[in-house]
């Protein structure tokens, strides 16, 4: 049982030597060819997420202005859309949360609820006016910024852009962003 | 690299056992009849292989298993060629595992000391059933569903255990989401578990006793690497362009079903399903069972097939006595042999007949319509999408209108669904009701009596039987003009999307049809159309059959806008609680051809 000793014993022709090796390599050949259609169908479906694309950017209809409280606190809405997920289309779900503020300056500030440092949703506590992240103690101001340096998240809470339009609907243009990054970089 | 081989030699011994499993002896040299147990190997690897990616996107409950396989299907990379492989494998396996089993039998391979391994192998081989048992069902289509109820059923006729063993398999007292989670871990996990463990033993008897070299040997003797390895791979090589054949078999017959595997409608309880039917290698037990009425079912289903099993567990031990091994042939000769014919009577037998013919017809027909209104814009629902096809009027109308309509009526002389009712129609053909061609029938006094239209009602000779051949008959060529104006003009108020174009287009004209009909025609003598008119006697002609016409008609056709007490003997559909509103909508919409459409759907919503 042994490899050298095997062919040798009987001292191969050249011939058969070549014949040998021909055998070998067209049997490592058609065995790597049964294996290419499964493994190729198999990897493609496993790869198949990265061809998907987040949804695009939404603009919607949050609330109306008198729905914000005129002291500046902020308050929560859901964000509803349609939402598709793999085979399943749900027209007007939750797809996510803003708090929404009037600013001193008249203004209208959306922060997405998700903490820029690993995505859980931070809690506003009028107690110590500042939003705060439930998983690892995160801190931001009432303005969304950064409220202590040693916060583990690396940017402040990621504003998004409002309009109001009829003088009084609030329209938010609603965006999530990749998490952990020091920069804003959309999730796509 | 040398020396790290060295170090990983010493620490696992890895070239011992490569030598090992490589220089298998082969008395005699390779054959090719040694190939089946590799074959064997190879399909199970692929199984693994594939099996381990579907698992990634399938997802087992009554209300994503149909969705996640669709998803897999038309919509994932290469999701159609997973699957096809998947099926196809497994289907090659079962034909591997009788020519398998058959060499063993046939080369005597399964007499003592190989007893144990002949056990393995027959154990591996029942595994295999039960894998293609519960896959059968995953996909959770109709097709799947409804064969694999019969199965689990047959579960409940075994006494004593029967009623527990089936509420334990299907995991509860009813097919539902805990059926899926149970098949779906036993298929990916507890039989595939043990079906590794079997086969290390199985080759690992098998090299304890070596291969029986099949007598005379014909070449001198050989090592498994590379004589009989070559041979392997050629035949795993020939297994897998076999099973890529099958996936790509519509595309080169010609354009027609899909690529792969199919999927059927998504299954649905309350849907009855003529084209039930097992995979084609348990086509045998399942005509076999025809032959054994009520009580004895017990003796098809159970009785004889565990007998057969238990006979061929012991065949090593029979082959000890005189002739013993002859009978072991014989006994696998007929069995083949009366599965064969079993099979092939089976496959007559549905041939012969138009039921079951017309059955897979309409399965196919709505697997297609599945899978086109779950790619329609707005998607499967939550509920799933056996709510797709529910709702459905292109699916739903033919039945309903067979069942609740065509003991009277016919559309387009059948059925709805194509099939042809006893005797001849007693009420209007509604295949195209309310179209222009449908009215300028009803008006054409030739045709007015006929069994298309009142020819077996009480309408017959009615008033507006009479009118038609009176009047019509003698119209002049400008007369007739005029009524060609008023039946666009009554077909316009049906608004159907058939004449959306044509009606569109006509505008003046129906304008002047209407004027017609109120004036010269005289239809508004006896109907009331476009202006409400307490006098009027006969069906109303406003909204003639819009959906809201059709709804109220068949919901009530004795209300006081349609045929009153002179109503013949059609029923009041909602009154009388023979259907539902949403029913009566489905027959309405179907009736006025409302159906998803794709390509046409699309473009209309762009517009």
């Amino acid at each position: 049982m042994n490899p050298e000793a095997a062919p040798a014993g009987e001292a191969a022709s050249p011939d058969e030597q070549r014949r040998d090796f021909l055998k070998k390599a067209l049997s490592v050949a058609a065995g790597g060819a049964t294996m290419v259609a499964p493994a190729c169908a198999g990897l493609a479906v496993c790869l198949d997420p990265l061809r998907r694309q987040a949804a695009p950017g939404l603009v919607v209809r949050v609330t109306t202005l008198e729905a914000l409280p005129e002291e500046g606190v902020p308050r929560k809405f859901p964000i509803l859309a349609s939402r598709v997920d793999a085979w399943n289309k749900t027209p007007a779900t939750p797809v996510g949360a803003v708090y929404l503020r009037r600013t001193p300056e008249g203004a209208v500030q959306a922060l997405n609820v998700a903490c820029p440092h690993a995505g859980c949703f931070v809690d506003y506590q009028s107690e110590r006016k500042g939003y705060f992240c439930p998983c690892h103690n995160s801190a931001f101001a009432v303005d969304g910024k950064l409220a202590d340096t040693n916060s583990p998240s690396p940017r402040a809470l990621d504003e998004l852009k409002v309009e109001v339009r009829n003088e009084k609907e609030i329209w938010v243009h609603f965006q999530n962003f990749q998490a952990g990054h020091a920069e804003k970089i959309p999730v796509t | 690299m040398k020396r790290l081989l060295d170090w990983l030699d010493e620490r696992t011994g890895y070239r011992k056992l490569t030598n090992e499993a490589l220089y298998e002896h082969i008395p005699g040299g390779a054959r090719w009849r040694y190939v089946w147990g590799s074959t064997l190997s190879f399909c199970f690897v692929v199984q693994v292989i594939t099996g381990f990616a579907l698992w990634m996107a399938y997802s087992p409950s009554s209300q994503t298993a149909w969705e996640s396989v669709f998803y897999i299907q038309h919509q994932m990379w290469g999701g159609w060629l997973l699957r096809g492989i998947h099926h196809f494998t497994a289907q090659a396996m079962i034909i591997l595992l009788v020519l398998h089993l058959m060499q063993v039998v046939i080369d005597g391979a399964y007499k003592a000391p190989r007893e144990v391994n002949f056990w393995t192998g027959l154990v591996l081989l029942q595994l295999v059933l039960a894998l293609s048992l519960t896959g059968y069902l995953l996909p959770w289509d109709q097709k799947g569903f409804w064969a694999t109820k019969v199965a689990t059923n047959l579960l409940g006729i075994i006494p004593f255990v029967g009623a527990d063993l089936q509420k334990l398999v299907v995991g509860g007292s009813d097919y539902g989401h805990h059926t899926l989670t149970r098949f779906f871990a036993l298929h990916a996990g507890v039989l595939p578990a043990m079906v590794v463990a079997l086969i290390a033993g199985h080759i690992w008897l098998f090299r304890k006793h070596g291969i029986t070299a099949k007598r005379p040997y014909k070449k001198k003797d050989a090592y498994f690497w590379p004589d009989q390895v070559f041979m392997d791979a050629v035949a795993c090589l020939a297994v897998a362009a076999a099973v890529l054949l099958l996936c790509v078999r519509h595309k080169l017959m010609g354009p027609h079903g899909p690529l792969g595997a199919d999927l059927g409608a998504p299954a649905d309880p309350s849907e009855p399903y003529s084209a039930a039917r097992p995979e084609w290698y348990f086509l045998f037990l399942f005509q076999f069972l025809k032959y054994f009425p009520g009580p004895l079912e017990i003796w098809g289903a159970i009785i004889i097939p565990g007998v057969v099993m238990g006979v061929m567990f012991l065949m090593p031990k029979l082959a000890d006595r005189p002739r013993g091994h002859q009978f072991n042939l014989a006994l696998i000769a007929v069995l083949l042999a009366g599965s064969g014919w079993l099979t092939w009577a089976a496959m007559k037998q549905d041939k012969a007949d138009p039921a079951y013919q017309l059955a897979v017809t309409e399965a196919d027909r709505e697997a297609h319509r599945a899978a086109e209104l779950a790619k329609a814009p707005d998607g499967i629902p939550l509920a799933g999408a056996v709510a797709l096809l529910r709702s459905d009027p292109l699916t739903q109308g033919p039945k309903l209108f067979s069942k609740n309509c065509a003991s009277c009526h016919r559309y387009d002389g059948h059925d709805g669904t194509g099939r042809q009712p006893d005797g001849p129609p007693r009420a209007p053909d509604l295949k195209g009701f309310a179209s222009r061609e449908w009215i300028a029938g009803l008006l054409d006094p030739a045709r007015v009596d006929s069994n298309h239209y009142f020819g077996l009602t009480k309408f017959n000779d009615g008033k507006m039987s009479k009118w038609v051949k009176k009047n019509v008959t003698g119209y002049s060529p400008e007369q007739r003009e005029q009524l060609r104006k008023v039946i666009a003009a009554v077909s316009a108020e049906a608004g159907l999307r058939a004449q959306r174009d044509a009606d569109a287009r006509d505008a003046a004209t129906i304008k002047e049809g209407a004027a017609l009909a109120r004036g010269d025609i005289g239809c508004t003598e006896c109907h009331a159309f476009q202006k409400p008119d307490e006098d009027a006697t006969a069906p109303l002609l406003t909204g003639y059959g819009s959906r809201e016409w059709l709804v109220r008609f068949i919901s009530n056709p004795k209300h006081g806008d349609f045929y009153g007490s002179r109503n013949d003997r059609m029923p009041a559909f909602a009154e009388s609680q023979i259907l539902d509103t949403q029913s009566i909508g489905i027959l309405a919409d179907w009736l006025r051809g409302e159906w998803y459409v794709p390509g046409r759907d699309a473009t209309a919503a762009a517009k």
